[in-house]
């Protein structure tokens, strides 16, 4: 009996999913991708005007003539007025939000913008849950105790996976948000054994999620929402927060799986294929950012990273040797007379908003003939292209902008790297040092340049990975002790 | 629909996603979890059925506030996504000096 589905009613959720497959496919060049986008919007506007035209809500009404009485089926005006409400009410808290966001603030936005979508996925899930006839998930029978819905087994696993991924995106998204808005120290914290306790709760979740195909009782439901609510937030407390890329991607990854879990039980093909398009788009991200760190997926997720390093007696060591300072003068003397210079920005570019001032010192030494490279590592910041959008944001043309890989060769040939709140993705430690625990990641090789400007708050702080850096004790390498921001006015003002 | 008809969409929608977000140029990966965010609110449909129909008080408002969630994510999602792309610019002509 379930799903008597119209034909056209599915072509038209089919045609959604196609324009959302384009939406991603228009972000392979910035020229496209604005089209993309809009593609998207499109798809969503088909879900939505197909879900409303076909699920009107009615009411019986009795009607009572003169001589004849009946009940008749009548769309519910006040529910349709609450449905659109609630659109109107969601159109305008996301719309003021997406106008007034600071471009540096996009990934605490995203997370939160995660964390919603997990949360949805758990109300919608419950409501399916609470109503399932209405999902046509379920057959009403008759039981001693009166008319009972009994949800289809398989629907019953594809909600338990839906509420317990949704729910696990939600809490870990929540954790994200907080650490990335600074509401919560970035610092991995670490609960003692919570190994043990994390594998015993998803292991708890996996039977609980097999048995609710045996028994649909209401403890069954919440017993995983609520287990799985508390998974999301031990998983992300101990993950610290430069491995945030990872986190950010993982979480977009789950939203998607969420999505497609919830597809299933409605047997929706627009919702299956947005989840599985959101779901590997996560999932390569999170590869994506791994990869640069040279660190493996379960590393990261296992969290605590820069926590057990630190210490041992070699970094002691190292910061009584002698490096040199430079000053705001010698940076723009340095860097005027250059051919090229390549700027590689970090997290402290973003944390210091330097990235417009930092754009006004590019315009200046390009008028004076030189050639300014952008080279930027793939986890540099908070979440993959944080950079990218943080310069673009500064009006700098992305074909100024390079990748790794595509610039690495070039620092070679290069008179000025100007590494400006960067620090472990230039560590030549990376390329030599086995006992390191950045070895193996691919860096920026900054060192090769003929000078490096080195911008830094002070000496004694380290990177997030707790390693020295060597580059700051090279004879090559000039330290611009500052905040970055106004390390860059400066040497604006001293090029004029 | 029958299981294996929406699996076999599932499991061929996991490979379009593969090589399309392959090909998606790493200075766009933040526009890219931008937009899909605001995709994967595509779960309003569920939340919408949810709201519209009669027979479970609860059901019904739970799926009102997740309509509420998935559209702040909708609008929000599209919108920033918008605005971050609209930055993406070329060099303007060497003309200009």
């Amino acid at each position: 009996m379930p799903h008597a589905v119209n034909p056209w009613v599915a072509f038209a959720y089919l045609v959604a999913g196609v324009c959302f497959i384009l939406a991603l496919r228009g972000l392979s060049s910035p020229t496209t991708s604005q089209r993309g986008n809009r593609f998207g919007m499109i798809g969503m506007g088909i879900a939505v005007l197909t879900t409303l035209v076909t699920h009107v809500p009615t009411i019986t009404v009795l009607v009572e003539g003169y001589d004849y009485a009946a009940l008749l089926s009548a769309i519910d005006t006040v529910a349709v007025f609450e449905i659109v409400a609630a659109i109107a009410i969601g159109a305008a808290i996301g719309l003021t939000t997406a106008r007034r966001i600071a471009m540096t603030a996009m990934p605490q936005l995203v997370a939160a913008f995660h964390s919603l979508v997990g949360l949805a996925a758990v109300l919608v899930a419950a409501a399916a849950y609470l109503n399932p006839v209405a999902f046509g998930i379920a057959l009403p029978v008759l039981t001693p105790d009166g008319a009972v819905a009994l949800i289809n087994p398989v629907s019953r696993i594809e909600m338990g996976l839906g509420v317990a991924i949704g729910a696990i995106t939600f809490s870990g998204s929540v954790i994200a948000f907080l650490k990335l808005n600074g509401n919560m120290g970035g610092a991995p914290i670490l609960l003692p054994a919570r190994h043990v306790i994390n594998l015993g709760v998803l292991a708890a979740i996996v039977v609980l999620v097999a048995y609710f195909t045996l028994d649909q009782s209401p403890w069954v439901f919440w017993t995983i929402t609520a287990l799985s609510f508390a998974i999301g937030f031990l998983l992300i407390v101990p993950i610290g927060g430069a491995d945030m890329p990872v986190v950010v991607s993982m979480l977009n990854s789950y939203s998607g799986w969420a999505a497609a879990a919830m597809g299933f039980t409605l047997h929706n093909s627009a919702m299956i294929i947005t989840g599985a398009l959101v779901g590997s788009s996560g999932a390569i991200l999170s590869y994506i950012m791994c990869r640069a760190m040279n660190r493996s997926f379960v590393s990261v997720i296992a969290g605590g990273f820069g926590a057990e390093a630190g210490g041992g007696g070699a970094s002691a060591a190292k910061t009584d040797r002698p490096w040199k300072r430079g000053s705001a003068e010698d940076a723009a003397f340095l860097m005027s007379q250059a051919e090229q210079v390549i700027i590689v920005p970090g997290y402290g570019m973003a944390v210091a908003q330097a990235q417009h001032v930092l754009r006004e010192m590019a315009d200046k030494l390009k008028a004076e003939g030189v050639r300014v490279k952008y080279a930027i590592h793939p986890v540099a910041g908070r979440m993959p292209g944080h950079m990218n959008v943080l310069l673009a944001e500064a009006n700098v043309p992305y074909d100024e902008v390079f990748e790794l890989e595509d610039i690495n060769s070039e620092f070679a040939q290069t008179d000025v790297a100007f590494v400006i709140g960067a620090n472990d993705v230039t560590n030549p430690a990376a390329k030599t040092d086995k006992t390191s625990p950045i070895y193996g990641m691919p860096v920026l090789d900054v060192e090769k340049a003929k000078t490096v400007l080195f911008v830094k708050r002070s000496m004694g702080g380290v990177g997030y990975a707790g390693v020295d850096n060597d580059v700051f004790y090279r004879d090559n390498t000039m330290m611009l002790l500052a905040d970055a921001k106004k390390m860059v006015e400066e040497i604006v003002k001293a090029l004029d | 629909m029958d299981f294996i008809a929406i699996l076999s969409i599932f499991v061929l929608a996991c490979f379009v996603g593969y090589y399309v977000v392959w090909s998606v140029t790493p200075a766009l990966h933040t526009p890219l979890m931008a937009v899909t965010n605001a995709i994967s609110s595509v779960i309003i449909v569920g939340a919408l059925i949810a709201s519209a129909a009669a027979g479970s008080i609860g059901g019904k408002w739970l799926g009102l506030l997740a309509v509420v969630l998935a559209s702040i994510n909708i609008f929000g999602g599209f919108a920033v996504t918008q605005r971050m792309l609209a930055m993406y610019k070329k060099k303007e002509r060497p003309a200009a000096k």
